[in-house]
């Protein structure tokens, strides 16, 4: 219920999506994510899309971590 | 970028594991994971193995079939026995004992249960079956009460007669706020629930370091996201800090989902008070459907006994969620309560710590943690 797997979009219609979640293609609703367009990665829920997956975000957070302990102080 | 496997390097584990230790450093520190299915990515991933012994995770209420009593299972399981009736549930709900066996023992018995992966399939259900009395079970924090708001929304607009919602959602704050004004949990920071909070975002949180002095860190489900959100709890402790940030970038923003709090507020209203296993009566803790959607309310159409029951005497699912106790600490633990045989909820629901300790083999408290 509350784990998710990310998906990304194939197509879209009016409140519905195209959007392939590991491998598998599925209709999912998109009336909670108005902006929506093909390419996109999506959280689904329970058959909604709940939120869309901001890729510089996911982007900046592993290169952060990438660099963490590369400034090793003298500890 | 699949946003899944790139947030499992074992190489960027480590880094973050060293950092963690050098923060850490021996002093002890007591974390509470809120969401169970951060409890799960815990223990299928060993990261409770990984972390230094000085860090203790305490499993938190955020399991929403966990927290449901006793006394509200059954009045699920007399509508799901009613005549006519088509429940539909989601899987996680249906072994969940009521005082005279769970949903899974109702539909042995004859009774029509079924279990969905959408509310939208109930809906298609009451389509296809327009004779019958479709009644879906509405379980879950804010993460699913958007997508129960806007079938409830469709089924209005289609006029569908014959579909009915029993309403059980719960809210994250309330139950939070409950924990915190309890005195023996001594606590020094909160991991926090990821998917809530891309729905209601992270203004609800505020209160946690204004008037409980407690950080929160908002992470996602992944190793990297859990293991960082912690680093990020030392850090603030270890600066003296105390704030709501926010790990999981990549999914949650500040303000959450407009258009599915629109949905919830539209339908839904708190209830005057829940009762919580556990946690006992939390006022305004839960959801019901609003007066204008009286037509779509199981709870309205069809009586229910409405009682309040005590869990079995054996069960301590209680403790386990107020994090008093260790699911090991459980006298039934993996011997009379096992997830084929389950007493408690925090052993049957896929998010329940009990669960989590089983299936992913932390049985006693011998082995490390």
């Amino acid at each position: 219920m509350c784990l998710a797997i990310p998906g990304r979009i194939l197509s879209l219609s009016a409140d519905l999506a195209t959007v392939e979640v590991s491998g598998v293609r599925r209709e999912v609703n998109i009336a909670l994510l108005p902006e929506l367009k093909v390419g996109d990665w999506v959280l689904i829920h329970v058959g909604f899309a709940l939120s869309r997956l901001n890729e510089e975000e996911a982007r900046q957070t592993l290169s952060y971590l990438e660099q963490l302990g590369d400034l090793e102080l003298p500890r | 970028m699949k946003f899944l496997d790139e947030f499992r390097d074992p190489a960027l584990a480590r880094k973050l594991l060293s950092e963690i230790r050098a923060l850490a450093g021996d002093r002890p520190f007591k974390l509470m994971e809120i969401c169970g299915g951060h409890t799960h990515a815990i223990y299928r991933h060993g990261l409770d193995q990984l972390l230094p012994p000085n860090i203790e995770l305490v499993h938190g209420p955020g399991c929403p079939v966990c927290v449901i009593p006793l006394g509200r299972m059954d009045d699920a399981l007399a509508l799901a026995r009613r005549e006519n009736v088509i429940f539909a549930s989601y899987g996680d709900m249906l072994a969940v004992p009521g005082s005279r066996g769970s949903l899974t023992d109702a539909r042995a018995a004859g009774a029509d249960v079924r279990f969905v992966y959408s509310p939208l399939d109930a809906l298609k259900l009451a389509r296809q079956h327009p004779d019958r009395e479709v009644i879906f079970l509405a379980v879950g924090f804010e993460t699913t009460a958007p997508a129960t708001a806007l079938t409830l929304l469709q089924a209005a607009r289609e006029g569908i007669g014959n579909l009915s919602f029993f309403v059980n959602h719960v809210l994250i704050m309330p139950a939070l706020r409950a924990l915190l004004d309890a005195p023996d949990l001594r606590l020094d920071g909160f991991v926090g629930p990821g998917h809530v909070s891309t729905v209601i975002g992270l203004g609800p949180y505020q209160i946690i370091p204004r008037d409980y002095h407690k950080p929160i860190v908002v992470a996602g489900f992944e190793p990297l996201d859990i293991l960082q959100a912690i680093w990020m709890l030392l850090r603030q402790l270890s600066e003296g800090r105390c704030q709501v940030e926010n790990q999981y970038g990549r999914a949650v923003s500040e303000e959450g989902n407009p258009a599915a709090l629109k949905a919830i507020e539209e339908t839904m209203e708190p209830r005057e008070e829940f009762e919580w296993r556990g946690l006992g009566m939390i006022p305004h803790s839960a959801l019901r459907l609003r007066e204008a959607y009286r037509e779509l309310d199981a709870e309205r159409r069809f009586p229910i006994p409405g009682l309040r029951l005590e869990d079995p005497k054996a069960c301590q699912c209680g403790q386990v969620l107020r994090g008093a106790i260790k699911p090991w600490q459980c006298k039934v633990f993996g011997t009379a309560c096992t997830p084929e045989k389950p007493i408690g909820t925090c052993m049957v629901s896929p998010e329940g710590a009990c669960a989590a300790y089983y299936n992913y083999g932390r049985l006693s408290h011998l082995q490390p943690r």
